[in-house]
């Protein structure tokens, strides 16, 4: 209990002094896993709507294939990305391996079919006439998609956070493709690993609480926003 | 009315996932007109309206809206902003009724200044300005479809399609919305397809009724016409044309036809050879009932002493199944059903004119 206590003062402590490598940390951690969020929501919005509203041969596969996609362990994805980027592989040429980039990659890769998964579910769940309901409205083909993704933002917000809590949270993949390195491709998660590793319990809770807390801080700004203007 | 078209479809075959769902020769719905559209499911009631809103593309054939060929693709949009569709389903968006009934405006850009102004007419219109910054999803059926309503008719359409929009309602809402319907139309002249299974509500709106049944038009015409003069034998059972039997013409006599049918004789108007088999039909309510002596003071043609076999309740009225050597269905209303102390068993008299009788071939 008392490595739990020491941990909530050292967490304070860090926070309070504003310590540079923690505060380079958590917004690094911020920038990866913000930019995955943001690239994962463009693709999966996206394909997500268009899957959703096409009918196509192969449709109920490919669906399949992103609900697996939903359940991806990052340490997998971490070993296909390292395979892609390593000096040899057939993006080696890019030479990213070990950086931010390939953690964005890497992240993009776990998130994206988490957030295309929730937006397929969420725009077939719509009443199949809506969509036509809105044309007869007059809305071009692009008003009607953005009708659509109003009338489905609380799961579709749903889709932002699930991502963004499954890439903030992930280690497997960020070590592999990040290699960990202090002041470079350390994020909040590889720190708790290392730290917890070391036996410097009261860092890795340290680090840990403000993982939670960032965790908690967006998902409360977004929580705000999807129950905004739902009028009563 | 003005007999001018509106929208026209000629030679127009629609298909859905591969099967051909509609076929229509030839369309036309007329200026300030209202058009009920009526057939069993599946007859191409909504395959129909949904191509001429615009939402489902045509095989084939021709499409006009004011003798213009609708356009396609990204080009039809413009179209669909002169026309209006409302579905069973209300399908209102999770907002405010003020802000459903504003979609259609938001839509197209239109100020807001003018959108408050058109959309406060519109509820008041429709009564449910006090509903204004209700959440849609706090509605009742009805609230919710006159807040539909409201929607379709706040962009002022050329045409209102109509699917089905009262069918999910319970009979006191429906007819209060029908009401409100009815007279909306009226004065403001819209012209409008109106698909229903209530042949009262089909009744009370149309200026002409058109029955569908696998994806083809078999009959259009004034509402009186159509129920009283089924162009077939599955129009005059759709209708509900119960009484439809099946004769052999006896003789003929400028222009009434002597039929015998299971061995029982009846007059009727009309044309035909002796010796023809010819279909029949007449309306439960234009059969008589009487008690007492058959051939007394009736100018009917068609006497028949019988009895009652059943007496079925339909609200306002009753239907009874009598034997008169043949079965024959008799609309009363509750009220004569007590006068003449009608239950089942008793003996009764039926008669109906050579006029009620409407005749087609069976070929």
């Amino acid at each position: 209990m008392e490595v739990l206590f020491q941990g909530i003062r050292e967490a304070l402590r860090l926070l309070l002094t504003l310590d540079r490598e923690v505060l380079s940390i958590t917004l690094l951690s911020l920038k990866v896993s913000g930019l995955a969020t943001l690239i994962s929501v463009g693709m999966g919005m996206g394909g997500g709507t268009a899957v959703a509203l096409t009918e196509f041969p192969g449709k109920r596969l490919l669906v399949s294939v992103v609900n697996t996609g939903m359940g991806l362990p990052p340490v997998v994805v971490g070993l296909l990305v390292t395979v892609m980027l390593w000096r040899n592989g057939p993006l080696g040429a890019l030479e990213i391996l070990y950086t931010p980039t390939a953690m964005v990659i890497a992240q993009t890769v776990i998130a994206a079919p988490i957030v295309m998964g929730i937006t397929i579910a969420a725009i077939q769940n719509l009443p199949p006439n809506l969509k036509l309901q809105i044309l007869s409205l007059g809305a071009s083909r692009p008003q009607m998609l953005l009708l659509l993704v109003r009338e489905a933002r609380l799961p579709l917000l749903a889709a932002v956070m699930a991502g963004f809590g499954g890439v903030i949270s992930e280690v497997g993949a960020s070590i592999m493709v990040g290699g960990n390195i202090k002041g470079y491709t350390r994020v909040l998660t590889t720190a708790t690993v290392m730290e917890s590793g070391k036996g410097n319990f009261d860092t890795a809770i340290a680090l840990g609480i403000i993982l939670l807390t960032l965790c908690f801080g967006i998902n409360y700004l977004l929580t705000v926003v999807q129950q905004r203007e739902r009028p009563r | 009315m003005n007999r001018t078209p509106v929208l026209e479809a000629r030679d127009l075959r629609v298909r859905r996932g591969g099967t051909e769902v509609l076929a229509i020769d030839s369309f036309i719905l007329h200026e300030n007109e209202t058009l009920a559209l009526i057939g069993p499911n599946g007859a191409g009631k909504s395959s129909l309206m949904l191509t001429l809103a615009g939402l489902l593309e045509p095989a084939s054939g021709h499409l006009l809206f004011r003798s213009e060929q609708f356009p396609t693709g990204s080009g039809a949009t413009g179209y669909r902003r002169r026309i209006a569709m409302v579905f069973q389903e209300p399908l209102l968006f999770d907002t405010t009724v003020f802000g459903n009934v504003a979609a259609g405006l938001k839509i197209r850009g239109v100020p807001p200044g003018e959108i408050r102004e058109r959309v406060d007419a519109t509820l008041q219109r429709f009564r449910i300005a006090h509903l204004a910054g209700r959440s849609a999803r706090k509605l009742s059926g009805g609230e919710a479809q006159r807040t539909s309503l409201a929607r379709a008719f706040a962009t002022r359409p050329e045409v209102i399609i109509l699917d089905e929009p009262f069918a999910a309602l319970d009979p006191p809402t429906r007819q209060l919305l029908t009401d409100d319907l009815e007279q909306v139309l009226r004065e403001w002249g819209t012209a409008a397809i109106l698909s229903t299974h209530d042949q009262g509500e089909a009744l009370r709106l149309a200026d002409r009724m058109m029955v569908m049944n696998n994806g083809a038009i078999i009959q259009s015409g004034p509402p009186s016409e159509v129920m009283n003069r089924p162009a077939t034998e599955f129009v005059a059972s759709f209708v509900g044309m119960e009484n439809i039997f099946t004769g052999t013409t006896t003789t003929t006599i400028g222009g009434l036809l002597y039929l015998e049918v299971a061995g029982t004789h009846l007059e009727v108007m009309g044309d035909g050879v002796t010796g023809e088999d010819v279909v029949f039909c007449i309306r439960p309510e234009h059969v008589v009932l009487s008690v007492g002596t058959p051939e007394s003071h009736t100018s009917a043609r068609n006497v028949f002493p019988g009895k009652v076999i059943r007496i079925v309740p339909q609200g306002l009225y009753q239907k009874l199944y009598l034997e008169c050597g043949f079965t024959l269905v008799a609309a009363v209303t509750n009220q004569s059903l007590q006068e003449l102390r009608l239950a089942p068993g008793s003996p009764v008299v039926a008669s109906f004119k050579a006029t009620a009788v409407h005749l087609f071939r069976s070929g």
